[in-house]
């Protein structure tokens, strides 16, 4: 495995005491536009609302020293199919959703299978704070302060076999708390998967949360993937089951429209989704002053992974 | 004489339906500055975008629906509300592309003319936009009187603007195909009224 120089970086601007300053005034912030609208109850009334801080979180040489998009914007603006189409449904309907308490199946090509708890799986690894950008589909992006840990660390502990050549992964499917899942807007459960080299990447992680609180409900809970060089439906949300696998995976997107959305997924500029262009994106949280920038090369992550795609012809595995 | 007069139209029921059409533009501005409602969310250029796009589209609908509701209800008065209602449409398309041009594209012209070549559903869109423009010069009595036969003519061209503006919007959705089949299911409707009633002409002779 290929471990590239991490990004130069500031550290002044990523320890979590700069970040985290004001984040009582995020959280607020937040309740206004989000935690009234879990809860049902009064707006901004900080007793109400459930997202839990983590603790200390390691800074890490891979966070961008971008200015990470606002805590209200990030909570209230997402795409969650399990949750309704709009970008606001997540949200808005995510309020009867239990993430605790959790479980995960692992099966496959590993020596170590099971079904193992949340506190199982995430409790052995200590947290890093990781601000990525990301990047959708859609064109739209934001730069979110993600807390998790590698998903190599966890998955070298199932000791997977040399038949693991890609690793696949399942949301929950749970229609009766989740309300998109009621209608057959996809195939669910929601399936994605990673080539084993990507999912064993540094910067590859499995996140518990952001801004140093628990993922909110709308945003993945209790535990999701970020790929922070791919397009964001690659990063599925709310993790069910890992599976070591010898072939490349099912994957939703690409289920649903494969000339439209690839397996691999990889951020590229080049590369135009047939109806729109991936050249620029719009970083959320400028109002009407954000026009469009440009979009990098894998997402800004290129001197990290650019090798592990050295011999493919990107447009044709897009 | 029945409601409304030609007093009535004038005074009342043309303001009204001028108000009408502007109310949609009004919440608009006053979420965008943070006056009612919530705001625009986190990405107020696209929630514009796409709130101007349906109300042009809606609009240009209700225009079609015009004739049909007419011969329906015997309402002959309404259609003085028709120009002024097509009018609106071209409103809302022209702060729709407004939009598009300088917030969301920030005047970048390379990019803007690579869209409207490159992606179909911006072709569509900028095609419609054409389209709705000429009809709004030409919609004063002056040019009428100017076109004569082929004013009727040019002025069919809105059939064809509305099928490009809800296909349009059929090719920019994600997966999901609804709103814009409802839009789709509506006009083709409204389309099928017209022929109907051309049958209906042409035969009531040999009945
Ligand atoms: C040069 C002309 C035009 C351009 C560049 C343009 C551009 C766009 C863009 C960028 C979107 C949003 C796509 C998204 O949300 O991802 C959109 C959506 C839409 N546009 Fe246009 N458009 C044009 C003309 C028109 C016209 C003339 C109409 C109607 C009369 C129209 C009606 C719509 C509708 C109904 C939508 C969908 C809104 C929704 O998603 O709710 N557009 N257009």
């Amino acid at each position: 495995m290929l471990i590239r120089k991490p990004p130069a970086i500031k550290s002044s601007e990523i320890t979590p005491e700069s970040v985290y300053l004001n984040r009582r005034e995020l959280l607020r912030a937040a309740g206004i536009t989000t935690a009234g609208m879990i809860s049902g109850t009064a707006h901004g009334d900080e007793s109400d609302m459930n997202f839990k801080p983590l603790g200390k979180l390691t800074p890490s040489p891979y966070s961008t020293d971008a200015e990470p998009t606002g805590f209200a914007d990030i909570a209230s603006y997402n795409n969650f199919y399990e949750f309704g189409l709009d970008k606001s449904d997540p949200a808005a309907r995510s309020g009867d959703f239990k993430p605790k308490p959790w479980s995960v199946t692992v099966d496959g090509a590993a020596e170590v299978t099971g079904t193992f708890t949340y506190e199982d799986i995430v409790g052995p690894h200590p947290l890093e704070e990781r601000v990525y950008r990301l990047r959708c589909v859609e064109a739209w992006s934001m730069v979110v302060p993600w807390a998790g840990f590698p998903l190599g660390d966890l998955l070298k502990r199932f000791k997977p076999t040399s038949n693991a050549k890609y690793v696949a992964f399942e949301t929950v499917y749970r229609p009766d708390e989740m309300p998109g899942q009621r209608r057959r807007l996809l195939r669910w459960p929601y399936r994605e998967g990673l080539r084993i080299d990507e999912a064993m990447h540094p910067l590859t992680i499995l996140a518990t949360g952001l801004y140093g609180v628990e993922l909110p409900n709308q945003n993945g809970a209790p535990l999701r993937l970020v790929v922070p060089w791919k397009y964001g439906f690659k990063s599925i949300k709310s993790i069910v089951r890992i599976s070591f696998i010898e072939d490349e995976p099912f994957t939703t997107w690409n289920d649903a429209a494969p000339s439209e959305y690839g397996f691999f997924a990889n951020v590229n500029p080049e590369v135009d989704h047939p109806r729109w262009s991936q050249a620029r994106e719009r970083p959320i949280g400028g109002g009407f002053f954000a026009s469009k920038v440009p979009t990098l090369m894998f997402n800004g992550y290129a001197d990290e992974v650019a090798s592990l795609y050295a011999d493919m012809d990107l447009s044709r595995y897009y | 004489m029945s409601f409304p007069n030609r007093r009535q139209l004038r005074r009342i029921v043309k303001p009204v339906w001028f108000m009408a059409c502007l109310a949609p533009f009004a919440w608009l501005i006053l979420r965008a500055l943070g006056l009612a409602g919530d705001d625009l969310g986190a990405d107020p250029i696209e929630a514009t975008q796409d709130f101007t796009g349906i109300w042009a589209l809606r609009l240009l609908l209700v225009t079609l629906a015009i004739t049909p509701v007419r011969r329906l209800t015997g309402f002959i008065w309404l259609t003085q509300l028709r120009r002024m209602t097509g009018l609106f449409a071209l409103f809302y398309a022209s702060a729709h592309v407004l939009n598009y041009l300088v917030p969301d594209q920030g005047l970048n012209w390379a990019a803007i003319i690579e869209d409207i070549l490159e992606r179909p559903f911006i072709t569509l869109g900028a095609l419609a936009l054409t389209g709705l423009i000429a009809l709004g010069i030409t919609s004063t009595r002056g040019w009428q009187v100017r076109l004569g036969k082929r004013w009727l003519t040019l002025h069919r061209l809105v059939y064809v603007i509305a099928i490009l503006v809800v296909w349009h919007f059929w090719w920019q959705v994600k997966e999901v195909i609804t709103e814009p089949l409802i839009y789709a299911v509506i006009l083709t409707a409204l389309l099928g009224s017209r022929l109907i009633k051309k049958k209906r002409v042409r035969f009531k002779p040999d009945a």
